[in-house]
């Protein structure tokens, strides 16, 4: 393991097979198990030909993928080796896709979050495939003595066409592994993609129907044992002192101990976030008899003083004050509302905002609150760890593995090369899994154990174990001329403990007003937040486009005709330099729903409610047609237009837009967690409501636009915009306008229309 | 801690464990059966849903002393080779994202054709109520369970 030391360059991935050789295949497969077995479906060769960190090829012409990214549903597992398939120019049905373990020197940015991956993967990982496949051809150029130009390729295989010579590239593999490796192999055109565009089904799919264990909460090895923490029940307290003498007793358990996860002085990173750094331990032979056991420990708890933490992240290095004392939701809406009017830090700000309200013939004001939410992914918290005195095997669902690497190294006092972070699937991330502190927790019970160990978090600890989705507040301002333009637009927002705009002040409509200003406030908690689906845009997407639809209205204009006029003016004439958007890529996916939704034909069997939004570098428009039963919505049909360049895999990009339109359709209606003295209210799904199957939209239509961009952000852009299409559809269904999520609270009190 | 003898995808099977220990952690943690996932523990996800002769039960509510020799099927058992027309549908309508609730949904689905071959969408929805989706897939749930169903 020693050579992965040596300082690589960026593109080293290509050159892995002459840096390492085979040896480093051994340490790769260190922990084995859990892989589908592709013998089933193809013959696997009698051996394999590295042609770089991405491609095995072996003799027989079977192709193996390394899939670089950690998987959590969003089908990165299945697309992003089709980027490779598609420049190496093989058959998709030759393929068998593995699962790269987290290795920073062979794979790039195996990080997935923040919609990322794909558009972080386009040219490293089309590279690698177009560098291989021009080491066949040079092999082939080699054997034939023909010039390398005149060699083409074909699924797989290798055509000399003048002479008639051809080869597949399993013939081609063991010569061309040992060549040198090309530069600047040309990549494909986007006209001339076959792979890419063309649906794949998941490479999984097979064993998740058939329930093959996938998931590490599956996972398990001789004489491994099973932790479950207890943690604080409130946030601002701490371990005072445990009982654990009935535990002790009990059939199955091993032992009960209190371990400090995390030094206070630990120099954190961005992703370094953990609610509590002292955690009661208990271990045991089987879960069931653990879960039991943990349900005896008396545990007093007290409170934590206020502390400083040092966060080196996205903005630098900063200090972060932890508050004392247990919040409630109540002081939290009473404090919000306080900052809400105070002087808050100005983000942006285009002419003369206060002098155009003053001036304007209409002004309007509104307020949007969402509450904290926790992720609720379907398999809780849970992390395999063996720490031995030179090793530790680190087998959990993490998004991020290069940031809690970190961590793990710095608080198992080993060097980073000693730790092997296999990369399991997850189920579920939305942003949570990018938080990966369950993996230190792992590896600290182990290495106190000495022993091989699945920490387990029960439902109820993993939904009170905190990094929720911040609770924000926003006022928007907006003022008309005499002929109904918007003039002036301000936007006032904060949260706690952070605000949503974030660095987001540069999106539209800025650019697009002449006097324009953006302000933000945050308030100090010791309530942990991370990020979730489309952070900061989840809540701003919503807030601003209901408040779009009621300036619309105030302006007397169709909403769609209204924003479609101030991207005009954005495009013609924008306002400010730092515009983050393109205007007709904008417009672009409002008029491609305008079009599918048949917008400007009445229809007056549906409430229709319509919202845009850009993030993640992607444009979403969305139309939600609606009806209401018993004073609830029944969503009959959502219209999605989107704009995020090349679409991979087209069936299952469709399929993530779907999953984010109803997943924030739920949120939008139920979504919520609230505190009483530090104490989160809800610990399960028979409290905390998530959307179900009869609340999900009856159709949904995702339209992509044609392009040749390179693929932006697909997982969360969709995610955003429909709080606002949905409040706005609620709106003409019962006539009033929401302004508080969750909707569905306010729902029960309103009497509907029709 | 006691014996029992369980009646398993067609098969005996002998655990010695506490009898309160519910079938969801027998299975997972004793028979080495994972497909058949915890979410909650208080039957509220369906993601332990296996059937108990031919009815859709949470695993996680079972205790082992109440099965008997009742036969009691989980996905591994739900066909041989991943071929059931329900695990067929799900691969053509590519359903999953994550993939952790899916087996306990499809189980809930096998349960529901068998009472009824040929669901209406309002049928489909009141018997797929309690299985949660996280990622949200209700639409393709749906669409699959039609299309195993003929309909």
């Amino acid at each position: 393991m020693s050579s992965i030391k040596t300082s690589y360059s960026r593109r080293s991935f290509l050159k892995a097979t002459a840096l390492a050789g085979g040896g480093m295949m051994l340490s790769f497969s260190w922990l084995a198990g859990c892989k589908p077995s592709p013998e089933e479906v193809l013959a696997l060769p009698k051996e394999w030909f590295e042609l770089n960190s991405y491609i095995k090829i072996g003799e027989n012409g079977i192709v193996t993928l390394l899939a670089p990214n950690p998987e959590f549903g969003q089908n990165v597992k299945t697309s992003l080796p089709m980027l490779l398939a598609e420049e190496l120019g093989i058959d998709w049905k030759n393929v068998i896709v593995e699962q790269a373990d987290f290795f920073p020197q062979r794979f790039e940015r195996q990080f997935t979050g923040g919609s990322t991956a794909m558009n972080r993967a386009w040219k490293p990982l089309r590279t690698a495939g177009a560098t291989a496949r021009q080491m066949l051809i040079n092999a082939a150029s080699q054997s034939w003595k023909v010039p390398a130009g005149e060699i083409t390729t074909e699924d797989g295989v290798l055509y000399h066409k003048s002479s008639g010579k051809k080869a597949g590239y399993g013939e081609m593999a063991s010569k061309a592994a040992k060549l040198p490796v090309p530069k600047d192999a040309p990549l494909k055109k986007v006209s001339d993609f076959k792979v890419i565009g063309n649906s794949k089904k998941n490479v999984e799919g097979l064993n998740i129907v058939t329930g093959k264990p996938l998931f590490t909460l599956d996972y398990k090895q001789p004489g491994m044992l099973i932790a479950m923490i207890a943690h604080p029940p409130a946030f601002g307290l701490t371990v005072k002192s445990v009982d654990d003498s009935a535990a002790r007793s009990m059939p199955g358990i091993k032992d009960v101990f209190t371990v400090r996860t995390l030094a206070d002085d630990y120099e954190r990173n961005g992703f370094d976030t953990t609610s509590f750094t002292e955690l009661v331990v208990i271990v045991g032979n089987t879960t069931w008899e653990v879960m039991n056991a943990k349900k005896t420990l008396k545990i007093e708890w007290e409170k934590t003083p206020e502390a400083t933490i040092t966060v080196s992240g996205r903005g630098g290095k900063e200090t972060v004050k932890i508050p004392s004392g247990l919040e409630s939701t109540e002081r939290h809406k009473a404090m919000m509302a306080e900052m809400a009017k105070k002087p808050a830090k100005v983000l942006r700000k285009d002419g003369d905002p206060d002098g155009a309200f003053k001036k304007a013939a209409k002004v309007i004001e509104r307020t949007y609150t969402a509450p904290f939410l926790a992720h609720n992914t379907m398999e809780p918290r849970n992390c395999f760890a063996h720490v031995t005195a030179d090793t530790a095997e680190i087998y959990g669902p993490i998004q991020a593995p290069e940031f809690i690497i970190q961590t793990l190294a710095a608080r198992l006092g080993m060097p980073k090369e000693k730790i092997h972070i296999r990369l399991a699937r997850m189920g579920g991330g939305f942003g949570q899994r990018a938080y990966g502190h369950h993996l230190v927790e792992a590896a600290v019970i182990s290495q106190k154990i000495n022993a091989p160990v699945k920490l387990v978090y029960s439902r109820e600890d993993d939904m009170t174990y905190g990094i929720y989705r911040p609770t924000y507040m926003a006022t928007y301002k907006a003022a008309l001329d005499e002929n109904n333009n918007l003039v002036a637009y301000h936007v006032k927002a904060g949260g706690i403990p952070e605000g949503p705009i974030g660095w987001s002040q540069n999106r539209f409509p800025a650019g697009a007003v002449d006097n324009y200003l953006a302000e933000e406030w945050k308030l100090d908690s010791n309530i942990t937040i991370g990020a979730f689906r489309a952070p900061r845009s989840n809540f701003l997407g919503g807030a601003e486009q209901s408040f779009m639809d009621e300036v619309a209205e105030l302006a007397g204009k169709d909403p769609i005709e209204f924003r479609l006029e101030l991207l005009e003016r954005a495009k013609n004439k924008p306002v400010g330099k730092d515009n983050d958007y393109d205007a007709d890529r904008y417009a672009g996916v409002i008029k491609l729903v305008k079009e599918k939704s048949n917008w400007s034909q009445a229809n007056n069997s549906v409430h229709r409610g319509v919202a845009a939004y850009f993030c993640h570098n992607t444009y979403v428009a969305e139309v939600i047609d609606l009806v209401m039963q018993q004073n609830k919505p029944v969503i009959q049909k959502v219209y999605a237009a989107v704009d995020c360049g090349v679409v991979v895999n087209p069936d299952a990009a469709t399929n993530m837009g779907e999953g984010a339109i109803t997943d924030g359709i739920g949120n939008a209606l139920y979504g919520e967690m609230i505190f009483k003295d530090g104490a989160p209210q809800k610990n399960n799904f028979d409290t905390y409501r998530m959307v179900r199957h009869s609340e999900a939209p009856k159709s949904i239509e995702v339209h992509f636009v044609k392009n040749e961009h390179d693929p932006t952000g697909l997982g969360e852009p969709l995610f955003p915009p429909i709080f606002g299409a949905l409040a706005n559809a609620l709106h003409k269904a019962t006539g009033k306008r929401l302004y508080q999520q969750p909707f569905g609270k306010q729902l029960e009190s309103t009497t509907p229309l029709g | 801690m006691a014996i029992f003898n369980l009646n398993i995808n067609g098969k005996k099977q002998q655990v010695d464990v506490d009898p309160a220990t519910p079938m969801l952690w027998v299975l997972r943690d004793h028979l080495n059966l994972v497909g058949t996932k915890y979410g909650c523990g208080i039957a509220q996800c369906g993601a332990c849903t296996i059937h108990f002769g031919d009815t859709a039960i949470r695993s996680c509510q079972l205790p082992v002393s109440s099965v008997g020799d009742k036969a009691i099927t989980t996905i591994e058992g739900l066909s041989e080779k991943g071929d059931h027309p329900l695990q067929k549908a799900w691969l053509q309508h590519d359903v999953a994202q994550c993939g952790y609730c899916q087996a306990g949904q499809i189980m809930n689905a096998a349960a529901l054709l068998k009472s009824k071959p040929h669901p209406g969408d309002a049928d489909i929805e009141a018997a797929m109520n309690g299985n949660l989706c996280r990622c949200a897939t209700y639409v393709r749930i749906k669409a699959a369970i039609k299309t195993a169903a003929g309909i």
